[in-house]
């Protein structure tokens, strides 16, 4: 074997991909319609699932009739949830890790009672979806309504309605953090302190394509295939498994091609369990594809929180503490398997970390209501717990007369002060949160900003510019949910394998939704190995081909993916030049690969790897007999020491306020990333403005709105609003790279940074445009109508 | 409502006759009956945008048309796009500036795009998003399909 592995032996290599901003290989296949997303998966004898789904918030069920339904011709079956209940168990969503967190038994179909509107009652099986809709109207369901749960607020009052009648209340989960006296603190002479109360809509991913899933069960091997739009494919193969009454090695889960899922499609959704349900016991395909309603009405909703917060800054802008009290609805149930608690703990752990604290407290509290289940959505947590610490930092900012920018770099940690831990415990190392606001503030050129705010203003235009110096939470360990129970894989495989033609086929656990995976794993592979990058193939998205582990979420793919792909492709080397060496009658020290060949170390080619393969694989007898070449590698990693790597950043939005309409317009948005080592510019780049439009949409357009009795009432993509082309801005992105030392190739996520940081600078800029007015706004998302209602109370 | 009509349609260059549903949505015809996947379905209503494509050189929501309404027309969906010309090279600039990620909403994007190119459309930022704004992306941002569709025109009018 060679010494430990250098990084620059990696990183400036002759061919070289890792940082080379390469377009993706597997662009072309979409481009030209050849994806390939659930909806386009047809099988043999393949039939169709549609539901008859809760009109009601919360309801008792009293009967269910569907003679009328099964008498239709093409209806093949009706199944409720007790025809189901024999046949697959109940899930709850707890882990041990969240102390305290309580969930009621959740089945794929209600059974008796029904507690949101959308949850599915009764499952429909016909030869089209078409006629299963048809047949799902001849279903008759009768309900007995019940008051529902629906505020936030009113979840906890002593006269609540009970969600599950058994827990005495409607409290899922409570959370307290103290770190120093932050009463003490903010009572020492000179403490200025501003208070807030914040409010976050709900509000849901709109992934273009909708969840869905094709399942065949096969009785003669008792074998279970998920064809599943998702992000874990290890996970749903063990809880299809755990709850179907299955062994693990008899379901396979494929994931093909995935049309958007941010968090969305990577839980236990009762349809799509039953649908595999209904595979089995029909011993056929069954397919099932949301619709847009369905979406709108099971999809994991997110964010809806309610914070009072405060922050104690001295006059000469010290920060002493910051205090929460936040609050939360989830929905009936938390949600299988990785709960519904995520995000409020998210928001305790991440609020104001990037700033140096001695004292902090935080409060944070869960509850059941009767809409659809909240859970972790795109930058979980994030979002609040950036625009709380941030907003209260500008409006600190503004008490004491000091410039915004001026007040984080006197707070913000040092550069050269890691490791080190957060007030809430957190250990941070690698940040670079001084250097990120100092670039970003010298490219938005923010003395011109403020010089063109001033003069707009005397025009009588309100323009505003907002920042938030953020964390973001990726490359998760075992301590983010293997510890609690939960069947996650935190560490992830990667093979190499050397084929007769000289090309490597690669295979990876980490999945593909359109980040670029794929991509990224090629080119970590191709520069690492020596090959070129139009000469690996990858797959990835199947239990049985690849390795296990597990999936692309909380921004892992690259971090954990990739370091599990560079070890690997070491691996890989070295064993093929350990066969090179002896085939060329030399030591493996003097030998590389460059190209798709085996060079001296000047690069002068010895002989091809398709030489060298079909040597091996073909002619192996001119090989020695005590040689037994391997030209396959699987390599496995997971971060340890850390529960997750810390990535920073800094942004800036720029956005006018049309004072008449109450519009807010976005600009322009500046981001400045420390991702660690970018293992693609291109993709990096836009996955940081991706996250940055959704994180706006957050800010002033997406809410699910529900009725006093709890139905929700902008159930189309006409009625509930998504950031479109016409509204976003340009979006400047620039990088400051502090790899880790947690691994070798030193990067770290990137894909939920912008969504958890733009909320917080347009809210800082849309308070920056409004001060002159006396107005301030607190609440997202920012519509017209509330910024014309802060204006109002600010005028009268 | 299982009435059935029998059309015949020009698909891709290729003359289609079959017997549909009176009620099936043209985007349905297509992908389930034809198989041309390549058209996508994001909200049935026409909102979205991930249907859209050409017929009889027209640009249309293929969820809000009838396959019967398609009786005699010509369709061109993502599949039929020419591998030269304006097209390609749209398709090229878009992986130059990775103008999609997870590619649900390219197809329908691309035929917004050309239909904006084709119209004689400048290369001026504004006008093109305005123009989009029928089509829904959750993943870029928009920023690189506005690049991309930039690039094409700026390389087709010299």
């Amino acid at each position: 074997m060679t010494g430990p592995l250098l990084r620059s032996d990696l990183f400036d290599r002759p061919n070289r991909y890792i940082g080379q901003p390469s377009p993706r290989a597997d662009a072309a296949r979409l481009l030209q319609g050849r994806g390939r997303f659930v909806d386009d998966v047809t099988l043999p004898r393949m039939v169709h699932a549609a539901f008859v789904r809760s009109p009601h918030a919360h309801a008792r069920i009293l009967s269910i009739d569907t003679d009328d339904g099964r008498a239709m011709p093409g209806v093949v079956a009706i199944y409720t949830g007790a025809d189901l209940a024999a046949h697959v168990t109940p899930y709850v969503g707890v882990l041990t890790h969240m102390a305290g967190l309580r969930s009621a038994p959740q089945h794929p179909l209600a059974i008796d009672v029904a507690r949101w509107q959308g949850e599915p009652v009764v499952m429909v099986i016909a030869t089209s979806r078409a006629l299963a809709e048809d047949a799902c109207e001849l279903v008759m369901v009768d309900y007995d309504p019940l008051p529902a749960v629906l505020d936030t607020e009113g979840a906890l009052a002593p006269d609540a309605t009970l969600v599950h009648p058994d827990f005495k209340s409607n409290l899922a989960w409570e959370r307290h953090v103290t770190a120093g006296d932050i009463d003490a603190a903010f009572a020492q002479p000179g403490v200025r302190i501003v208070e807030r109360e914040f409010r976050f809509g709900r509000h849901t991913g709109v992934t273009l394509e909708t969840r869905g899933t094709v399942c065949d069960f096969d009785p003669s091997e008792q074998k279970l295939t998920v064809h599943y739009s998702g992000q874990a494919p290890h996970m749903m193969q063990v809880i299809f498994a755990r709850h179907l009454d299955l062994a693990e090695e008899n379901v396979r889960v494929i994931s093909n091609d995935v049309g958007g899922s941010f968090g969305i499609k990577i839980h236990t959704y009762g349809d799509e369990i039953a649908t595999a349900v209904a595979a089995r016991l029909l011993r056929r395909p069954v397919k099932f594809i949301a619709d847009r309603f369905e979406s709108f009405v099971t999809d994991i909703h997110a964010r809806d929180h309610l914070l009072r917060a405060r922050l104690g800054v001295t006059d000469s802008g010290t920060i002493v503490g910051i205090d929460i009290d936040d609050m939360t609805g989830i929905g009936p149930f938390s949600m299988y398997p990785r709960t519904s608690a995520i995000e409020c703990n998210q928001v305790l752990n991440l609020t104001g970390a990037p700033y140096v604290l001695e004292n902090y407290r935080a409060r944070g509290r869960v509850v059941f209501q009767n809409k659809v289940l909240s859970c972790q959505y795109r930058a979980v947590g994030h979002p609040i717990a950036m625009a709380v610490a941030d907003g209260l930092v500008e409006d600190a900012a503004r008490l004491i007369g000091m410039d915004p920018v001026a007040l984080r770099l006197r707070n913000l940690m040092a550069d050269d002060s890691y490791p080190r831990t957060s007030a809430t415990g957190m250990k941070l190392d690698d940040l670079s949160h001084q250097a990120a606001l100092r670039k970003l503030v010298q490219i938005m050129d923010y003395d011109a900003l403020r010089a063109d705010q001033i003069a707009a203003r005397a025009k009588g235009i309100y323009r505003g510019i907002g920042f938030v110096s953020l964390v973001e939470v990726t490359n998760p360990s075992p301590m983010f949910y293997g510890i609690g129970g939960a069947p996650i894989a935190s560490q992830d495989g990667a093979t190499v394998r050397l084929d007769a033609g000289g090309a490597l086929h690669v295979s990876s656990s980490v999945t593909e939704q359109g980040q670029g995976t794929n991509a990224i794993l090629a080119q970590i592979a191709a520069g690492v190995f020596g090959v070129d990058l139009d000469r690996v193939k990858v797959t990835t998205g199947d239990t049985a081909t690849t390795p296990y582990g597990g999936g692309t979420w909380a921004s892992r793919g690259a971090g954990i993916g990739g370091e599990a792909m560079l070890q690997a492709a070491t691996a890989l080397k070295d064993q093929v030049l350990d066969v090179a060496a002896v085939m060329l009658q030399t030591t493996r020290d003097t030998l590389d690969i460059r190209y798709g060949a085996v060079t001296d170390l000047d690069g002068t080619d010895r002989m091809t790897l398709a030489d060298l393969a079909r040597t091996v694989y073909y002619r192996g007898n001119e090989l020695p007999s005590d040689l037994k070449p391997e030209l396959i590698a699987t390599r496995h990693y997971r971060v340890t020491d850390f529960p997750f790597v810390f990535t920073n950043g800094a942004m800036a939005a720029h956005i006018e306020v049309d004072t008449e309409t109450g519009f807010v317009k976005v600009l322009h948005v500046w981001a400045v990333e420390d991702c660690g080592r970018v293992i693609n510019p291109l993709l990096v780049d836009e996955q940081i403005r991706g996250g940055i439009v959704q994180g706006i949409g957050g800010a002033l357009y997406e809410e699910c709105h529900y009725s006093e009795d709890g139905q929700m009432m902008n159930v189309t993509m006409a009625d509930y609003m998504v950031p479109m082309a016409a509204e976003m801005p340009d979006i400047t992105v620039a990088h400051i790279e502090t790899p880790t030392k947690t691994s070798i190739l030193g990067a770290k996520g990137a894909g939920e940074a912008g969504t958890g940081g733009a909320p917080a600078a347009v809210l800082n800029a849309v308070n920056d445009a409004l001060h002159p007015l006396g107005a301030s706004l607190w609440q997202m998302p920012m519509t017209p109508e509330r910024v014309l209602t802060a204006l109002y109370a600010a005028a009268t | 409502m299982t009435r059935t009509a029998t059309i015949s349609l020009t698909v891709n260059a290729e003359l289609v006759t079959a017997t549909v549903p009176v009620r099936q949505n043209l985007v349905d015809f297509l992908r389930h009956d034809l198989g041309l996947t390549g058209s996508h379905v994001g909200c049935e209503h026409g909102v979205c945008g991930a249907c859209t494509l050409r017929v009889d050189g027209r640009t249309v929501r293929s969820c809000l048309m009838l396959a019967v309404q398609a009786d005699g027309c010509q369709i061109t969906t993502v599949e039929g796009l020419a591998d030269q010309g304006l097209s390609h090279a749209l398709q090229a600039a878009f992986t130059r500036r990775n103008a999609l990620q997870c590619g649900f909403c390219t197809p329908g994007m691309l035929a917004s795009a050309l239909s904006y190119i084709d119209a004689g459309g400048d290369a001026d930022r504004d006008a093109i998003r305005a123009h989009l704004s029928g089509n829904y992306c959750r993943c870029t941002g928009y920023q690189s399909i506005v690049d991309a569709i930039c690039d094409t025109i700026q390389e087709s009018r010299p």
